[in-house]
């Protein structure tokens, strides 16, 4: 049955904007600079939040920090459960993460589950010398002990309730919204 | 997505959207291949089992070294030393195996169809490794991951593929597969290795070897299965080679940047002479790389959807 779902925008480019910016000046304030650092974006929704961070981190420190992609399908815990095996992409990460500050960026911080493949997959890629996690969303509900580094907004959402995040680059245009 | 299946069986039976299913996949698993730890999750707890009737060192490896970069746990079963040579069954055997939970069967076996009767009566995946004369899909896939990698469209690509046809079950994979994808594929072979009305598999017959490789942006040697010649099909192996034998001087006669593949083991000086098979446009070992990457797609494929 396809019951159409209520929809409540709950950020709009312009907050996204700022949230990203503030975002990238925390980056920077905490790593002192940008050497050593390099984003890595999740599949799908922490792609373009990557790159787009990339921008803003080159206005303000003037250097281009390396920016790669994880597929984190193959560390999946629900591999199992699933009636379908997920579309497999591909991880691209051009330059070796060892001793670097990785920052992984994800749209949405949910169970964590996520995040934890996420670890694993990298640690598979190398030994950084510290991860970070950057969300442009954390709508609560954890379901492992993980906790984000940098939050555009802290977004506070009932379990059965879906966010979805709209970007410019996938047809957007760029809004958060709450389905219920 | 997933394939839409419990066994991988053949090529003829499978739908262009499938087969380019796992050739996207298996360029994850490539990647995977390149790293320095080249292992994943994914099959964690899941048991494969190659169970080979016939001797393969390749196939094996390849498909063993594919369940554990998947993190599976992988038993091998080589015939000679199983209970088969006391007269078991191949059911009785499989049978067997599956009551150990084997979620995976990768069947070698001499008799075409035999993965086909397995995949019947048994819950686990049954994988076809090569089933007599029949097909070997896994090597058409990876032949066909390795075609994409080096000439990105198959529309419109001209193959020769040149042996023994007949008693190929490479040559069959690959016909139905290239066939499907809109190459243009010829065959080249003395008459007593053609089968039957071939033509109609949707390809073109040749039975001199230059006249067949004219133009082809592709030449897929089939190896001389010396093993198999139980009835005489040419007189001597010298007359072959001479006729059928892959020369630098017939590279030549073929498109400027063909690739030339094999399937392997290559008989040196039979099939191939050995600077053909060591030139660079040779991508026979590129074939054995893509091969576990392909492998471990449509492992990773079949195990979704139960």
């Amino acid at each position: 049955m396809n019951v159409k779902k209520a929809e409540r925008t709950v950020m709009d480019a312009q907050e996204i904007n700022r949230a990203l910016t503030r975002v990238a000046h925390e980056i920077s304030e905490r790593s002192r600079g940008v050497t050593n650092v390099a984003l890595v974006g999740i599949r799908s929704g922490g792609v373009h939040l990557a790159n787009r961070l990339v921008a803003r981190l080159k206005e303000i420190e003037g250097t281009t920090v390396p920016v790669g992609t994880l597929d984190i399908t193959l560390y999946r815990d629900d591999l199992n459960a699933r009636k379908e095996q997920p579309v497999l992409r591909k991880t691209e990460i051009p330059f070796d993460i060892t001793d670097l500050k990785i920052i992984l960026v994800d749209d949405v911080l949910f169970t964590g589950r996520t995040i934890r493949a996420a670890m694993d997959g990298l640690m598979d890629l190398g030994r950084p010398a510290e991860i970070q996690l950057a969300v442009l969303v954390d709508r609560g509900h954890r379901q492992l002990p993980i906790k984000a580094t940098y939050v555009g907004k802290n977004l506070p959402t009932a379990l059965e309730e879906t966010v979805e995040v709209f970007l410019d680059e996938t047809g957007g245009p760029d809004r958060v919204a709450i389905l219920s | 997505m997933s394939l839409k299946r419990k066994d991988l069986l053949g090529i003829q039976d499978m739908p262009v959207e499938e087969i380019n299913l796992v050739l996207e996949t298996a360029e994850s698993f490539k990647e995977v291949s390149g790293r320095d730890i080249k292992k994943v999750p994914t099959l964690r707890g899941k048991t494969v089992v190659n169970l080979f009737f016939e001797p393969s060192t390749r196939t094996r490896t390849s498909f063993e070294l594919a369940a554990k970069r998947l993190s599976a746990d992988v038993i091998n079963f080589a015939v000679s030393a199983s209970s088969v040579s006391k007269g078991e069954t191949l059911l009785d055997t499989a049978r067997n195996i599956e009551a150990m939970q084997a979620d995976f069967i990768v069947l070698r076996h001499p008799m075409a169809g035999a993965p086909n009767i397995l995949a019947k009566l048994l819950r686990a995946s049954i994988v076809n490794a090569g089933d007599g004369g029949h097909e070997h899909p896994t090597q058409a896939l990876l032949d066909l991951y390795t075609l994409r990698e080096k000439k990105r469209e198959f529309k419109g690509l001209r193959l020769a593929i040149v042996g023994d046809i007949a008693h190929s079950r490479v040559a069959r994979s690959n016909i139905y597969a290239l066939t499907k994808l809109g190459a243009e594929v010829r065959v080249i072979g003395p008459p007593t290795m053609m089968p039957l009305e071939v033509e109609r598999l949707g390809v073109k017959v040749f039975y001199d070897m230059d006249e067949g490789l004219r133009g082809v942006d592709v030449i897929m040697m089939l190896r001389l299965q010396l093993e198999r010649q139980g009835i005489a099909l040419f007189p001597s192996i010298r007359e072959y080679s001479r006729l059928y034998c892959l020369t630098p001087e017939r590279v030549t006669l073929a498109a400027p940047d063909a690739l030339v593949m094999h399937p392997g083991p290559i008989n040196r000086g039979v099939e191939i002479a050995p600077e053909v098979a060591d030139s660079v446009s040779s991508v026979i070992l590129d074939q054995v790389t893509n091969g576990v990457a392909v492998r471990m797609a449509v492992l990773y494929l079949l195990s979704g959807g139960k």
